[in-house]
């Protein structure tokens, strides 16, 4: 940009780069210090013996359990279905990449009450699984549910767009060459996708993890068995606990500025092979 | 030995082969030339299976084809945009036929590395195994795409527009050596192009192909000097078409004659520029006025005007233009080598 | 004709692809959309369509759940507007200026994206509340943030910051140069220049990004609730009143409340797509 004419004179770059930085710093880089301060507002010790409580611990077990289900069944779905989307033509397509991404167009508060109008008790199938004694809601596979509902474009949203993009010659090429249907999709197909699916995962992961309004409707908040680490935070804090609630968050920040990491890395080493980055 | 019986294509309602029907012999370099839309490289995907034709039938060496996958039918397969598999080097692509083979057809890691090896060093890339494909050039990869395909002994070798994604120089090259590749090995090849100097220069056989239908058939000779149709006159170099009377069993334009005609009516007449011959005036002969001279290297075009208004293009050597001193407004007669003629209009 | 229309033809053709794997490939992902997403989603509106004129008028009349969906959208409405200025200008500084650090500060505009929304509540109250870091010095000033709707606006501007930016900068980094130069030589000033050649270029991807955070905001739960205060009819959002009705086994009220931000939702996104695609249409593009 070494232009003349079409740079703005030296004090108006300035004037505009720090009311930027200003409102950057205000809403990313504040909340992020005030959570680690708030975190060893009273020492490491506080900070570690916080996190060592065993319901503390339960909750993070469980976060760990509901990403370890959800995430592998959303890399399936969105590998089954940008193979489908972008190695095909078919009427329709367009609305089911809608129908895709449906689930970011709805509140989380609301991807919870669907789910207990279904399995509630009061829901449509409530009465069916209490006969079988069976409970999705206020318990794991709700909270599982729910997570995969919030997290489902992510993986595929990713997929079909570099799928589409890297077109269909490869796999005839494989075929051509001798190499079955899912010989072809293992060595020739996957590979092509892999940072991509990586990226896709990541953020599906983050999501997963640190999902809390969904997560809320359907978990009933019992201590040591439904609480995630986000519905735990909530806990800890309306309890007072600040340095407890906080250093929960804590781990939680940490995860989101690993993924923030691992993700710009990708698309500073792998732009070329992902989408989500060159519109 | 490779049949197409009445094979048809239809994309939606659009027809892009309409019963074509095609023999091609055993060692012979075939071209499929045509404009886009045309449907060569459909014909050439219903050749490697790819596409089904909604009817019709395949023959391969004599057995039916029509249903058979393309995984069985040991066709190789060179993409306009090679396909390359990104992620695997040179060496990998080459071995990926041979290496996704299964049981007893598979051969051994050794094996396959000396096939390998050997495909290399005759595409010409032999120190090139470790390189990945973005790290390679147009021609390059174009040799790559060969060689991978060459790796799993086709019987026959299909290429989709195999040099139009490269540079005028490498172009040329390529299609040299594609041709005495082409000779060394003996294969049955057919090829997709756009180009009717490729078609001509590379090919044993031309198929020229037009709206989903087979124009003609022939040797570059025969294509090139004796056209069928007024499209292949056309489509394959630069040609005079004018308008003609053909009345008596003689053909005339603007008081020249330009030929004698079975039928009478109305018509075309296609006369090559090369046929165009320009002298010095002459009662005898009928005569023009030169509109425009335009010396392009070794050549020389002219245009020269007919009494009744129409133009006719020749093309002459740089001596002939010297010995007529051939300018602009200069009166000249004409003469036409060949020319031919097809009554009808629309043409 | 035939030029044109063969590889428009080719795409859209139905079905024919070598390539196998294409009926289980499509059957697993309508099985698995089905059941995840338009199940569910089916078992709402079948919950909103039983309910009776009479509930509806009850739940849509009574002040409280008014003044939620009010403060839920008005209050994405108002963060979106801040959203859409002060994005467009970090994308700007972004794309178009070089200062140290750059890198990293574009990379954490997605905070908020991979922040869990709990932590970033939490984190925006100890800030905001009356003795937090800024509360303090905001307080003798008579500005109340946290407890009040002010504060529901900045939980929604964290959240909603992204999209703008992350919409904007691609399409700001492909303006044509030359065409700010040709603005220059024919004599527009810098001010000129953005408003009648740069904005007007980058206007569509402005668009879609307000709407997205909007959406986004509209729905958003977890880092509004702490900052909120929560007060009936003053500081209550909308999906906080979905869980209170179904705290107390309502779930007639938390249906309707739910169907209505729905509608209103995906109007809004659909209003946004056809304004697209009519600009679109008269661009010609």
């Amino acid at each position: 940009m070494s232009n003349h004419a079409i740079r703005e004179p030296v004090a108006v770059r300035w004037t505009l780069t720090a009311v930027a930085l200003g409102f950057l710093a205000l809403f990313l880089a504040l909340p992020l210090a005030a959570v680690l301060t708030e975190a060893f507002a009273k020492g490491w010790g506080a900070y570690l013996r916080a996190l060592a409580t065993d319901v503390t611990l339960s909750s993070i077990r469980l976060t760990l359990i509901v990403a370890a289900i959800s995430v592998p069944l959303n890399v399936v779905f969105g590998l089954t279905a940008s193979w489908a989307i972008a190695k095909f033509d078919f009427r329709g397509k367009s609305l089911l990449i809608s129908l895709i991404e449906l689930p970011f167009s709805v509140s989380p508060v609301i991807s919870g009450l669907i789910y207990v109008l279904l399995f509630g008790l009061q829901g449509l199938l409530g009465p069916f699984l209490a006969a079988h004694d069976f409970r999705v809601i206020f318990a794991v596979p709700g909270i599982v549910l729910a997570t995969i509902f919030v997290t489902f474009p992510f993986v595929a949203r990713e997929l079909i767009p570099l799928m589409e993009e890297q077109g269909r010659e490869e796999e005839e090429a494989a075929l051509t060459l001798g190499a079955s249907g899912l010989r072809t999709f293992w060595l020739v197909t996957l590979p092509n996708v892999r940072w991509g699916l990586l990226y896709g995962v990541l953020l599906c992961n983050a999501r997963a993890m640190g999902e809390f309004g969904a997560v809320s409707v359907v978990s009933g908040h019992i201590r040591g068995l439904t609480n995630t680490m986000p519905l735990h935070v909530e806990i800890l804090y309306n309890e007072y606990d600040f340095v407890g609630a906080f250093a929960v968050a804590s781990l939680l920040a940490l995860l989101a500025v690993v993924t923030l990491a691992a993700k710009t890395a990708l698309e500073w080493w792998h732009r070329d092979e992902l989408t989500a980055t060159s519109h | 030995m490779i049949e197409v019986e009445a094979v048809s294509k239809h994309f939606g309602d659009f027809a892009a082969l309409d019963r074509v029907s095609l023999c091609i012999d055993q060692g012979k370099l075939v071209a499929l030339l045509g404009p886009s839309g045309s449907g060569k490289t459909t014909l050439l995907r219903i050749l490697a299976g790819l596409e089904q034709p909604d009817s019709g039938r395949v023959r391969l060496g004599g057995v039916d084809a029509t249903g058979l996958g393309t995984r069985d039918r040991r066709v190789g397969f060179v993409f306009q945009h090679y396909a390359l598999f990104r992620h695997m080097s040179v060496a990998e692509n080459i071995a990926f036929g041979l290496k996704v083979r299964k049981g007893p057809q598979r051969p051994g890691n050794a094996e396959i590395e000396a096939k390998v090896h050997t495909l290399l060093n005759l595409v010409q890339l032999g120190g090139l195994a470790g390189r990945y494909p973005s790290q390679l050039s147009g021609g390059q990869r174009q040799r790559v795409a060969l060689a991978r395909a060459l790796a799993v002994e086709p019987r026959l070798l299909l290429l989709d527009e195999p040099f139009g994604a490269l540079d005028a120089q490498v172009r040329k090259d390529l299609r040299r050596w594609l041709r005495r590749l082409h000779d060394e090995m003996g294969l049955t090849g057919v090829f997709v192009t756009h180009d009717q100097e490729e078609a001509l220069e590379v090919a044993d056989e031309v198929v020229v192909m037009n709206k989903g239908r087979i124009e003609q058939i022939g040797t570059p000779s025969e294509i090139y000097d004796s056209p069928a149709t007024p499209f292949v006159y056309r489509f394959l170099g630069n040609v005079n078409a004018v308008p003609c009377a053909v009345s008596g069993g003689s053909a005339q334009v603007g008081g020249l004659h330009i030929g004698g005609g079975s039928v009478d009516g109305v018509g075309t007449a296609f006369v090559r520029p090369h046929d165009v011959e320009i002298l010095e005036l002459s009662p005898d002969l009928p005569q023009a006025v030169i509109r425009l001279v335009t010396v392009m290297g070794p050549l020389v075009r002219a245009e020269a005007v007919l009494p009744d208004g129409t133009v006719l293009e020749a093309e002459l050597t740089r001596d002939q233009k010297d010995k007529l001193d051939l300018r602009r407004g200069q009166e000249v007669s004409l003469f036409l080598r060949k020319a031919k003629i097809f009554v009808g209009t629309g043409i | 004709m035939t030029t044109a229309a063969l590889p428009l033809l080719r795409r859209t053709r139905v079905a024919s692809s070598v390539i196998p794997g294409f009926a289980p490939a499509l059957g697993f992902t309508l099985f698995y959309l089905s059941l995840v997403v338009l199940l569910p989603l089916a078992a709402l509106l079948l919950k909103a369509a039983g309910t009776t004129f009479e509930q509806w008028g009850r739940i849509l009349g009574d002040s409280r759940v008014l003044s939620a969906l009010g403060l839920s959208f008005g209050g994405a409405f108002a963060a979106a507007l801040i959203n859409a200025v002060f994005g467009l200008l970090v994308a700007w500084v972004l794309v178009r200026y070089s200062f140290p650090g750059r890198k990293i500060i574009d990379a954490l505009v997605d905070l908020p994206f991979a922040l869990p929304t709990a932590v970033a509540g939490i984190a925006l109250t100890a800030l905001y509340a009356p003795n937090g870091w800024l509360g303090r010095h905001l307080e003798p000033l008579g500005l109340k943030v946290a407890f009040t709707p002010l504060g529901v606006v900045v939980a929604m501007v964290f959240i909603g910051l992204p999209f703008v930016v992350r919409t904007v900068e691609p399409v700001l980094q492909d303006v044509d140069l030359e065409l700010e130069e040709a603005a220059a030589s024919l004599g527009a000033d810098r001010l000129q220049t953005f408003f009648r050649v740069i904005l007007p270029a980058i206007a569509p991807s402005l668009l879609t990004g307000f709407s997205l955070a909007l959406a986004r905001a509209v729905g958003e739960y977890g880092s509004v609730i702490f900052i909120a205060g929560n007060l009936p009819g003053v500081s209550e959002i909308a999906p906080l009143l979905i869980i209170t009705k179904l705290e107390q086994y309502d779930y007639v009220g938390a249906t309707a409340i739910a169907a209505v931000m729905l509608a209103i939702s995906f109007t809004l996104l659909l209003a946004v797509n056809l304004l697209q695609k009519w600009r679109r249409a008269r661009m010609g593009a």
